[in-house]
């Protein structure tokens, strides 16, 4: 847990006092991902620096696990946090193995076991240990490098870590695959996460919260659904874009919108039978096909139900997509828009039928949450405790 | 063929002469190595000490050596070592101090801001940072000043002849006093050359010094 207790930077300049961050109050619980976002200059990296003293507060406290860091020791306080940052910074004159082994050495570990936590880290990361732990960071890729920045971060185990823009300098493509491997590492390590951010995507696709900084001061502190179903104010509003609903698809799964009534046939039935269960089910252009074990087979369309005559076997029509129960509604919306369709079948992990996703379903769940409700304007503006 | 014939009659004291030349370069430059990197490092953490500092180094560098001979004998001559061994030995070190110096702090404050970031942020101390990090890192710089002070120096050591210090300019100012063309250039092709092997070796040096992971970045030239 991580916990900033009316943090506050003042620079002086030669033009003045300039403060960097504004009585900064929040709180991260234990093994969450809270990110720190907003436009530069707005005080997030200063506070995120502020928590191993890499800038030195003016007033305010820093708790981390529920200790006050104001007495320890600098370097005892650092070595107790990973730290990552933009341009990784491994030190060129060491092996990928001494990098990653430098803070268990300042912290005193016998060699071999250090030298073991670094080939472990190398696993965790996906480098292959024998590959990689004798070569030296300028024989690696930047995204490379940056996986062995992160590994050398969780060298000593750390419960906390700090994130400084970490994948900033990665192309976009590897940007995603990192940042999909590091949350994968984040189920199992469950880490207290500060992680710096200008990329509004980034955020909601790591952040299990996020905290939006204007001019040194944190302007909401929500989880990211709520963030943007509800944003606080306009600079809010224009920070997470015009298109903030669709960004939202991205938090919310299909199993959240699935409806569990479908109405289906089965092969042996004739287009007659077809014809009336679309009529009373009300679809308006097709019906769904499953067989005996209620994996979909086909679709039969009212059209062909109303002008031809035989069994459902011999005139149906391929699913465009089937969704399952994981996927998010982005992955929904682009299927259905691209195979020019406004529902879809949704089926579990064997296979089988077990609902249906409409557009009108997804439009309604994302819109419900838009309509100032009762409960969102009770809704403190720094989250609490779902 | 008279002047190799020259150098070949008086191999003995050609190859004395020289490890003498050395002798002193080599004492001169390592004590001002063992100054000059700690004094190059502690003024990287103040600005205006660093530059008043490499103010007088620069300063000094532009007496020349024959003037220095000469102010170093009446203040040496207060312990009887007014000529000789010991004002060459100290105006090799003092013109040793700028590249010494100026190269160690240019390298000490060019390592990458994001290494000294990283290293303060994992927990190193100033000492661990200096020690682990930037000293490392900073060698192939400081070793290229060694080489500039060495390869400078055992040009103005041959002027040290003439304050009885004696090396390979003996044959230089004896060549001169006595009208001698063959004792001249031997030890002007002398120096020349030593300079050019000494250089040359140091190179092996400094390459055999500067960390493995940094090679292709220190050498891309």
């Amino acid at each position: 847990m991580i916990r900033l207790d009316n943090l506050t930077k003042v620079f002086d300049t030669p033009k003045g006092a300039v403060t960097a961050a504004d009585h900064i109050t929040m709180e991260v619980p234990a093994g969450e991902i809270c990110i720190l976002l907003g436009p530069s200059g707005c005080g997030k990296t200063t506070t995120l620096k502020m928590i191993n003293r890499i800038v030195r507060p003016t007033s305010g406290k820093v708790f981390i696990d529920g200790e006050d860091t104001t007495d320890l020791d600098t370097q005892e306080l650092r070595r107790n946090i990973g730290y990552v940052i933009q341009q990784i910074g491994l030190f060129p004159n060491m092996t990928i193995e001494e990098n990653i082994a430098v803070v268990p050495k300042l912290l005193g570990w016998d060699k071999a076991k250090y030298k073991e936590r670094a080939r472990e880290l190398m696993r965790m990361i996906a480098l292959e240990p024998d590959a990689f732990l004798k070569r030296y960071p300028s024989e690696l890729s930047g995204g490379q490098q940056q996986r062995i920045g992160v590994a050398r971060a969780l060298a000593a185990d750390p419960p906390v870590m700090l994130m400084d823009e970490p994948f900033g300098a990665i192309d976009p493509i590897n940007r995603a695959v990192i940042q999909d491997e590091f949350l994968k590492m984040q189920q199992e390590l469950k880490k207290t996460i500060m992680f710096v951010s200008h990329d509004i995507d980034e955020a909601i696709k790591m952040g299990d919260r996020i905290a939006i900084f204007r001019a040194g001061r944190l302007e909401q502190y929500s989880r990211p659904d709520e963030l943007l179903a509800n944003p606080k104010d306009d600079f809010v509003e224009s920070f997470l874009g015009e298109d903030r609903a669709l960004k939202r698809l991205n938090l919310v799964k299909v199993r959240d919108v699935v409806s569990d009534e479908i109405g289906t046939v089965s092969p042996g039935d004739t287009l007659e039978t077809a014809l009336a269960k679309i009529d009373d089910f009300g679809y308006q252009n097709s019906i769904l096909v499953v067989n005996d074990r209620r994996q979909p087979v086909g679709l039969i369309t009212r059209a062909q139900a109303r002008t031809t005559k035989g069994y459902c076997r011999d005139h149906f029509q391929n699913v465009p997509a089937t969704v399952s129960l994981d996927d998010d509604l982005r992955k929904v919306a682009s299927l259905m828009f691209s195979n020019d369709t406004t529902w879809l079948p949704c089926v579990d992990e064997s296979g089988r039928v077990c609902g249906q996703i409409t557009q009108r379903a997804m439009t309604h769940h994302l819109g419900s949450r838009f309509r100032p409700s009762e409960e969102a304007a009770s809704a403190p503006d720094l989250a609490t405790k779902e | 063929m008279e002047l190799i014939q020259y150098a070949l009659d008086n191999l003995d004291l050609l190859l004395s002469r020289t490890i003498e030349h050395i002798a002193l370069v080599g004492v001169a430059v390592g004590i001002a190595t063992l100054t000059g990197v700690p004094i190059g490092i502690a003024i990287t953490k103040n600005e205006r000490l660093a530059k008043a500092v490499l103010y007088v180094a620069s300063i000094i560098v532009t007496v020349p050596s024959i003037a220095l001979f000469g102010i170093m004998i009446p203040v040496l001559s207060l312990i009887g070592q007014g000529i000789g061994y010991l004002p060459a030995v100290i105006a090799v070190l003092l013109y040793s101090q700028l590249p010494i110096i100026r190269n160690t702090y240019t390298a000490i404050n060019n390592v990458d801001p994001a290494l000294r970031e990283a290293a303060r942020g994992i927990g190193m101390s100033q000492n661990q940072r200096l020690r682990m990090v930037e000293i490392p890192l900073a060698v192939p710089v400081i070793m290229a000043g060694v080489r500039t002070a060495v390869v400078l120096n055992i040009g103005v050591m041959a002027i040290a002849a003439y304050i009885g210090a004696g090396g390979l300019g003996t044959f230089i100012s004896r060549g001169i006093s006595q009208s001698d063309p063959r004792q001249l250039i031997l030890g002007a092709l002398a120096v020349s050359l030593l300079a050019i092997l000494v250089d040359y070796s140091l190179l092996a040096l400094q390459k055999r010094l500067t960390p493995k992971g940094m090679e292709r970045a220190a050498f891309a030239e």
